[in-house]
């Protein structure tokens, strides 16, 4: 233990020095925030010039890039909003970090956001695997996190500092179980699993449970393929033999679009249902006009959504970016927006430890993805789109509530 | 025949249709692993690097609007010298180090194509361009696509092709005497640098064959796409009897055909299980492979 202390408390207060220097400059016209830098404590809060310093972790770069950046895309509009405001007479400050969709990456961000940084709350990331490798390092700090994106159940149970705006894969099972018995009136489902995903088989049982649960009926059998496949005229040879009327694909568009068109040369004519793992342009490319046809997923965001909080927001992200914003531009405004939301009822001094309870007290928040409540489990509870793939995009289909 | 007998048939023909179609994928890579292996004994651990790259070059010249007559020579062309390239600029300065640091330099020259692909090109999967409209022939049950009957035809045309280089011409005559004993063969008169050369270069240039075919068939191609399907060839190769071209044929397709079996008929998890079960099996009662004999004839 004293040999812990001895080798950590110099790194701590190395930390504690380069976090300074960069900033020095500018506030030196603030006396008592330089007094309290020279403290080397890592855990205390460097409130900087006021502000309140949120650290971003997202994928600016590598293989999931698109999403990190459009993720900030909506941060951005969301942190004008809230500093046109303020927050309790402060603005709010993001120190952005790149991952590069990578949790060792994650990992490093997390820990310099805490200390070198010294940031209030961190902020991300989007794929689970990311946020599961930087939420241990927060907990440990104790530094409040929240992530807009993460749906894999696991994220929050990582320790009572870990939160999320989104909800969870679970809940993408129920929406689409629901959806197939009573919107699409189906009677035997078949599911087909991605065998190494966490998240393709989370969101199967709870299908396979609701489906039953509902008076449908989920053909037995196992049905699964490998991430990196290919070539699925096999399986979906079997698939076909089981003559079901809804198929539940709970997996990648990178399979899932190659999946789908092969099921089309093969005469297929039933929907496949997915979960949000099939949201991206990609998968029209890779299924072809044919094969993307006539299927349905559940997502957290439609642009098409004719609600009036969500044309207000597409109408001033078109304005920023010229483009449509997707689901996770979407996801991390809100998520912002409820960071802000929650900081701004904080009464007393910002803390770690007060940012976390005001976290944990959000009620009712209404955002663009819908009304965030944030459960005793640190997970949002709220309301999810069902979204039909069309060769020109999705189009909003339903929402479905919890 | 009773209706269930009738559906299953179906589903064999169908399962068998698509290891063929698999299969002549792997006997294609295949090929050029046995070649290079039969002439210098190198395992080339880059060469499922070559289909990646002939699937790309195939890419970006359909994308620019060439047309795919010319686009598939272009790519053979293209993964052919690279292949080629390696051999002059990496393997044959490691030509007399042994075997072990060839190996490893494969294996090296495998991950720097990968990765290097990955960041010239990116990560993402690419949708391949749809230049050949995908028909759909139906019997009964049976769905074959004209890309599927493309790729069997090709294979099929370059494997005679292959036989009759290498047992009726001189070209042929001279790469099996480098493989018989290069010290001879050069003795003889002939130029051993250039025969190993060309070797590469026709494996390359079939990996290239294979690369753009696969593209077309599955509709996406990626910098890594390469690596399954070249550690399944080398399998096949091995499966054969390494060093034999029909060999890496008859080994491409037992393998594509028994990973569908698995896949139709029980569960597609244990696909690879399986397959290399089989490979583990056949080489403990054969250990030279299904055409290998203890006498064994190279290239």
């Amino acid at each position: 233990m004293s040999f812990l202390r001895s080798f950590i408390m110099p790194v701590l207060v190395f930390a504690g020095l380069f976090g300074c220097f960069p900033q020095k400059k500018e506030t030196t016209k603030n006396e008592e925030t330089t007094e309290t830098r020279n403290a080397p404590v890592a855990e205390e809060i460097d409130a900087g010039a006021g502000d309140i310093l949120v650290g971003s972790v997202f994928p600016l770069t590598g293989p999931i890039a698109t999403y990190g950046q459009e993720s900030l895309n909506g941060i951005k509009l969301a942190l004008e909003t809230i500093n046109a405001e303020g927050i309790n007479g402060k603005k709010m400050r993001l120190i952005s970090e790149d991952n590069k969709g990578e949790p060792t990456e994650s990992a490093n961000a997390v820990r310099k956001l805490i200390n070198v940084d010294k940031v209030h709350v961190i902020f991300g990331s989007v794929a689970s695997s990311n946020t599961l490798a930087g939420a241990p390092i927060a907990q440990a700090a104790k530094v409040p996190l929240l992530t807009p994106a993460s749906t894999n159940e696991v994220v929050t149970k990582k320790g009572d500092y870990i939160f999320r705006s989104c909800f969870t894969d679970d809940f993408q099972g129920v929406v689409m179980a629901k959806f197939a018995r009573e919107t699409l009136k189906k009677n035997k489902a078949l599911i087909v699993i991605d065998v190494a995903s966490d998240y393709s088989r989370g969101l199967a049982k709870v299908f396979q449970k609701n489906f039953v649960e509902l008076g449908g009926q989920v053909i037995e059998g196992t049905f699964t393929y490998n991430q990196g496949d290919k070539d699925f005229r096999s399986l979906l040879r079997k698939v076909k033999r089981a003559a079901p009327d809804v198929i539940f694909v709970p997996g990648y568009y990178t399979e899932v679009g190659t999946m789908l068109q092969q099921a089309r040369q093969m005469g297929f004519s039933v929907p496949f249902l997915g979960g949000d793992g099939w949201d991206s342009p990609k998968l029209k490319e890779l299924a072809g006009s044919e094969g993307i046809k006539g299927n349905y997923i559940s997502s957290h965001f439609s642009p098409d959504d004719q609600d009036p909080a969500v044309q207000t927001f597409v109408k001033n992200y078109k304005a920023k970016y010229a483009q449509l914003p997707g689901a996770m531009a979407a996801l991390g405004h809100d998520g912002m927006l409820v960071l802000a939301h929650a900081i701004r009822s904080i009464k007393t001094e910002i803390t770690h430890e007060a940012v976390r309870e005001a976290l944990s007290k959000v009620r009712g928040f209404m955002g663009v993805t819908g009304t965030i409540t944030i459960d005793e489990n640190r997970n949002a509870k709220k309301s999810a789109v069902v979204l039909e793939t069309t060769p020109n995009g999705t189009t909003f289909k339903q929402k479905v509530s919890p | 025949m009773s209706e269930s007998t009738t559906l299953f048939l179906y589903d064999l023909a169908t399962y068998l249709l698509n290891g063929i179609t698999q299969g002549s994928v792997y006997a294609l890579i295949a090929l050029g692993y046995t070649m290079v292996y039969g002439i210098i004994q190198l395992i080339n651990f880059a060469h499922g690097e070559f289909y990646m790259m002939g699937a790309f070059i195939g890419f970006f010249a359909l994308v620019s609007g060439v047309p795919i007559w010319l686009a598939l020579p272009a790519s053979m062309l293209g993964a052919g010298l690279l292949a080629m390239v390696t051999e002059r600029l990496v393997y044959r300065p490691l030509r007399n180090a042994g075997r072990i640091p060839a190996l490893v330099t494969a294996l090296g020259m495998s991950l720097f194509f990968q990765y290097a692909g990955q960041a010239l090109l990116g990560a993402t999967p690419r949708s391949f361009p749809q230049v050949i409209p995908t028909k759909t022939y139906q019997w009964g049950e049976l769905y074959v696509t004209n890309i599927q009957l493309l790729i069997i035809f090709c294979t099929f045309v370059l494997m005679v092709f292959l036989w009759w280089l290498v047992n009726k011409t001189r070209v042929g005559k001279a790469m099996r005497a480098t493989s018989f004993n290069h010290h001879v063969a050069e003795l003889m008169g002939i130029d051993t640098n250039k025969i190993i050369g060309l070797t590469f270069f026709i494996g390359g240039a079939f990996a290239g064959v294979a690369g753009i075919l696969v593209g077309m068939y599955y509709n996406t191609i990626d910098p890594t796409m390469g690596m399954i399907p070249g550690i399944k060839a080398f399998v096949a190769a091995v499966l054969g009897g390494i060093g034999i071209i029909p060999g890496a044929v008859l080994g491409g397709l037992v393998l594509g055909v028994a990973e569908n079996l698995v896949v139709g008929l029980w569960v597609s998890t244990y696909r690879d299980a399986i397959a290399f079960a089989i490979l583990i099996l056949i080489l403990l009662f054969k250990p030279a492979g299904l055409l290998g004999s203890p006498k064994r004839e190279k290239i």
